[in-house]
Parts: structure tokens; C-alpha cells; sequence
């Protein structure tokens, strides 16, 4: 097994991911599998190749700094789980209170 | 044929001599869609008919006044639910995005718009487009039109199923690492891959921003060259889209291509490819040889690893990608009360499915501290080397030839335990997207059970134009476009 449950379980939380422990271990055993498949990479000898993030050019793209209409707070705000007033509900950063929500 | 087995370019020309109106193809399309959709499930939400019907009789009128009409005026489009739609749920097949309705339109969606082109529902996918048969959907599995126990392909599944099912003359579909080119082969249609940059992916929910491209299904290379001609252009949304001109494709897809060379890499025809593939596919090689074309034995030696390398690309890109879906400004919320990082965890791990959390997982991993530069940094290396292979060898060729897919459709849940083999299927596609460059698939036949099988083309950056040319050459000397299964 390449990753250990430790690995997966710490790498879930890095993500974000609330998982059940059932689901940490099936991750384990499928994720190893797609690691020791990716292994394969280490028989070639990249030494001095210059990596490759973009498949053509890339460039900065710059425009005048105009001000153009934005999205109306409306339509902004449509899709928010939790509205309050032109804001959007989420819950308290520093402490456990309970989530805003209307 | 019935209205709903001819190509968009048929049902223009019926349009234009007054032999159909948009409302009869639209009224056509809504019957076969609904009539079909139980045995096919391709939609995730199935077209409006009002919406439809009131979209054709505008384009009626217009005919009827004389006014200007677009390149795809009357012609229904399925669009994959991963471009946004205005006012229309948009959902990428995810518990995540249930209830989520785009408040603009995708760049390809717009364009179809402006041309003319009804948008006719949202089609199934693999959830966030990670997945290669459509099961991964949260909702519902697509069937394959020509075998409705087998898989679609994906993750444009559903909108592969739409076109080959007759359920609309054309789709929208996006190609990651083979989303359009191998469902298109699995379900006997035409889709094309263009190159990075040729279309905008403004408001295309992003899976891996340096792969996905946008891209058209269709019955043959000239509705594909139609589509093309459409969505093609530079969007300054879209910082990475070209600011290349878009050649009329529809005026030059039957000019054949003189003293065509065409590049054959040993690669592609190894271990793994299925016996009935690999013959249809040599005699689609050899048809070409009688059209005069000259093959050549290329090799791609970077190829067999192309795969491990989008598995970490991928998920990498993906990992960074989902991080927005937070729970926060839009998407799932989860009803359990807690801090803000057990609000963030919880909504995503209800949100998302297994195989979207497996990549966000993977993608971390491979990005996280002290694995970095053994994988991502590694990845991105045999990256520059994949892309150096077709480099040399377009310098001895016009396009490179092979099987979009090492078999044809296989059963669904056949794979869906065994995530490493289904990863598999994309083997012959993922290194035109690590590269950048375009690539179709067209049907070139089918096994002794019937199911279709697909000729892959790849070509040099921005030469769809040729491209097109080449796959039409084909398609002119055989009949496998005409074929349209019973459903």
C-alpha cells in the first residue's frame, strides 16, 4: 500500500472532506492502486527537461482599468445557501455559534 | 427518413426550401426526445417545450420576414450540464449543484444562441466531467443508443446519447481527457476536440483548466464543421482563448487533401487493444491508402505514460478547481449547524460523489508538501516530453491515425468497481489534450455485436480547418454516418 489510512485521513482534512472511516479505508485501497500505476513515471529520466503547466504560450493579457457594470447583487446573490440582507449568511469564523441563516 | 434521423444540415436546407418549418423539426425532436428518454435517460433536465416551440416560431417568423438568420437558425442543441446556462439549472451532475441556476450564459452557449440554435435541455455527464461511461453521475446512468445494456462512454455521455439516440441533431459536449472523443466513438457520431484555445471555456465549470475544451457532437464531419464554425473565436472572458481568425470550415470540408501523410504510431496499436478495433481501424487506414493518402510509421514513445500523467495533472488542476464549492456563495450547505471549517467539510463531503472526492483527494495529495516535485513537478516533465513526441512527428506527417478507444461500448457497472480500469479507456486520448492539439473521432465501423467503433484523427495546433478536410475524406468513401441505431 503506497498511502497509509494516516495519509489519507490527513490529506481528507487538508481537502476539506468530511468522509466516513469506511469510505478513508476504500480510498486507501483505490488510491494506492492509481499511485503504484503512476510509479511508472519514475523509469523515465526527466533530468534538465523543463516542466510543461500550459500546452501552448501563455501570456499575460492585459485591458484598460474601465469600470464596467458588474453582476447586480440580485442575480449575485441568487444561489446563496444563506441570504442576509445584500450579504451572504455564512456562519461564525472564530467561534461554534450556530450559522446565520433565514 | 424521418425529420429526426437527418443532419443539421439537412434540416437547414429543408428549412430554407420551405419544406419544414423550425416548429415541425422542433415539435419532431421534443416527440423523439420524450419518447426515448426512458430507455436512454440522456437528459439530466429534459428540454422545455415552451421554450422550444416559442424559440422555433420566432425563427419562423423571421424566415417568413426575410430577416437574417444565423448558421444554426431552428436547429436544437443538447448542451452538456456543465456550461451554463442563463436562467436554466446547470447542475454537472452533482448533489453539490442541485439547485444551481447560472445567472449568465457559457461563451458556447451564447454563440449558439446568436446563431440561431435552439437549446434543446441538459444532458447527462459524469459528475464535474470526472468519469469515462456516464455512471458517475449522481442522478441516473445513460444508456449506449446501439445497446442500451452498455455505457455511453463519457463523461459527455448523455450528450453522445442525444445525437446517436436521435433525441437532437446536435450537442454540446467538453473533452478533458477524451469526455467527447471516446463517448462519440462508443455511440458511432463524430466529436471533435478542438485545439486549447479555439473555443472559450467562459462559463464552462471548470474541471482542469489546462485541458478541458468545448466541443461539438454531430451525426457527420460537416454539422461538426458547422458547429466549429459557430463556437470557434477569441472571447476576452477567456484569457487563454486564441485570437486566431475561424476559417469557414463548411466551405472547404469537402476539399480533399492532397498527398496526405498520415502518421501511424506503434503505440497505439499495443497490448490491450481489442482484435475487432484494431481490424476496423486498419481498414479504415487502408481506405485512406486508396484515397491516395501515404501512411507512415510513426513512433509517440512518450505515449504509454501519457495516462499517469493526467491522473496527476488532473486531479491536481481539479483539486485547486473545487475548492470554490464551499458551501458558501452558492451550492450544497450542509444542514448540520458548526464552525465554519466543519460547514466546509461537511458540505463537501455530501456534496460531492465518490469519484470527485477520490481526485480532490489524489489532486491534494500530489500537490501537498513533500510530494510536490515527485509528482506534480515529475507529471508536468514527461508533460513537456508527450508534447515534444507529436511536435517530431507532425514534422513527417499531416495528422497521426489511431482507435479513438481500445474497445468498443462495454456493459454498465462492468467497470464501475474498479476505478484504475476504467481510467484505462481513455488511454489512446488523454495525450492530445496533454499537448494541447485537435482531435476528432469519426465512426469507422462496428463489431460482429453491432456496437460502433471510432477512427481517431489528431493534427498540429489551430488545423482543425485540415482536420476536418481529412475526416471528411473518409466519411465521403463510406456510409457508417448514415447508420442510426433502433431505440
Amino acid at each position: 500500500m503506497s498511502l497509509s489510512l494516516d495519509d489519507v485521513r490527513k490529506v481528507a482534512k487538508l481537502a476539506r472532506l468530511d468522509m466516513p472511516e469506511a469510505d478513508l479505508a476504500r480510498m486507501q485501497v483505490q488510491l494506492s492502486a492509481i499511485l503504484d500505476y503512476i510509479d511508472q513515471l519514475n523509469q523515465l529520466d526527466t533530468d534538465g527537461v523543463e516542466p510543461l503547466a500550459h500546452p501552448l504560450p501563455v501570456r499575460n493579457v492585459f485591458r484598460p482599468d474601465e469600470p464596467t457594470p458588474s453582476l447586480p447583487v440580485d442575480a449575485a446573490l441568487q444561489n446563496a445557501p444563506s441570504r442576509v440582507g445584500d450579504y451572504f449568511g455564512v456562519p461564525a469564523v472564530f467561534d461554534t455559534d450556530e450559522p446565520v441563516s433565514h | 427518413m424521418s425529420l429526426i434521423e437527418k443532419t443539421a444540415t439537412e434540416l437547414l436546407a429543408l428549412q430554407a426550401e420551405g419544406k419544414a418549418s423550425a416548429l415541425e423539426i422542433a415539435d419532431a425532436f421534443l416527440a423523439a426526445s420524450a419518447a426515448r428518454e426512458p430507455k436512454l435517460k440522456s437528459f439530466m433536465l429534459a428540454p422545455d417545450a415552451d421554450a422550444v416551440r416559442t424559440r422555433a416560431k420566432a425563427i419562423d417568423a423571421a424566415r417568413a420576414k426575410g430577416e437574417p438568420l444565423g448558421k444554426l437558425a431552428g436547429v436544437p442543441v443538447a448542451v452538456k450540464d456543465v456550461l451554463c446556462t442563463k436562467g436554466i439549472r446547470t447542475t454537472c451532475s452533482s448533489k453539490m449543484l442541485e439547485n444551481f441556476v447560472p445567472p449568465y450564459d457559457a461563451h458556447a452557449v451564447e454563440r449558439l444562441k446568436t446563431e440561431g440554435a435552439i437549446i434543446f435541455g441538459k444532458t447527462n455527464m459524469d459528475e464535474f466531467a470526472m468519469g469515462s461511461s456516464t455512471e458517475n453521475s449522481a442522478y441516473h446512468t445513460t444508456r449506449n443508443p446501439w445497446d442500451t445494456t452498455r455505457v455511453p462512454g463519457g463523461s459527455s455521455g448523455g450528450s453522445a446519447a442525444a445525437v446517436a439516440g436521435c433525441q437532437a441533431p446536435l450537442s454540446l459536449g467538453t473533452d478533458t481527457g477524451g469526455s467527447i472523443r471516446q463517448p462519440a466513438a462508443l455511440c458511432g457520431i463524430v466529436g471533435m476536440k478542438p485545439t486549447y484555445g479555439r473555443v472559450s471555456r467562459y462559463g464552462l465549470i471548470a474541471f482542469a483548466s489546462s485541458l478541458d475544451q468545448v466541443g461539438p457532437f454531430a451525426h457527420d464531419v460537416t454539422d461538426c464543421a458547422l458547429m466549429m464554425e459557430a463556437i470557434a473565436g477569441h472571447d476576452k472572458r477567456d484569457s487563454t482563448s486564441v485570437n486566431e481568425s475561424v476559417p469557414a470550415y463548411t466551405r472547404t470540408v469537402n476539399d480533399p487533401v492532397k498527398g496526405l501523410r498520415i502518421g501511424v504510431p506503434k503505440e497505439f496499436f499495443g497490448q490491450g487493444l481489442d482484435a475487432e478495433v484494431e481490424a476496423s481501424v486498419r481498414a479504415a487506414l487502408k481506405e485512406y491508402e486508396k484515397l491516395g493518402a501515404t501512411l507512415v510509421d510513426v513512433s509517440l514513445p512518450h505515449s504509454p505514460y501519457a495516462l499517469a500523467v493526467y491522473y496527476i495533472v488532473a486531479p491536481a488542476e481539479a483539486s485547486s478547481n473545487l475548492a470554490r464549492f464551499d458551501g458558501m456563495h452558492y451550492g450544497h450547505r450542509t444542514a448540520t449547524k458548526g464552525d465554519l471549517i466543519a460547514t466546509y467539510s461537511k458540505s463537501r463531503g455530501e456534496g460531492f460523489g465518490p469519484e470527485v472526492q477520490r481526485r480532490i483527494i489524489l489532486g491534494t495529495y500530489v500537490l501537498s508538501s513533500g510530494y510536490k516535485d515527485a509528482y506534480y513537478l515529475k507529471a508536468l516533465k514527461v508533460r513537456r516530453l508527450v508534447k515534444k513526441d507529436f511536435d517530431d512527428t507532425f514534422a513527417t506527417c499531416d495528422v497521426v491515425m489511431g482507435p479513438t478507444t481500445p474497445t468498443a461500448a462495454f456493459k454498465a457497472g462492468e467497470k464501475s468497481d474498479d476505478p484504475l480500469a476504467l481510467y484505462l479507456s481513455d488511454v489512446y486520448t488523454v495525450s492530445c489534450n496533454l499537448a494541447g492539439i485537435p482531435g476528432l473521432s469519426i465512426p469507422c465501423g462496428f463489431t460482429k455485436t453491432g456496437l460502433p467503433i471510432g477512427l481517431q484523427l489528431l493534427g498540429t495546433p489551430f488545423a482543425e480547418e485540415k482536420l476536418l478536410r481529412v475526416a471528411r475524406m473518409y466519411e465521403a468513401a463510406t456510409d457508417w454516418h448514415t447508420k442510426r441505431p433502433v431505440v
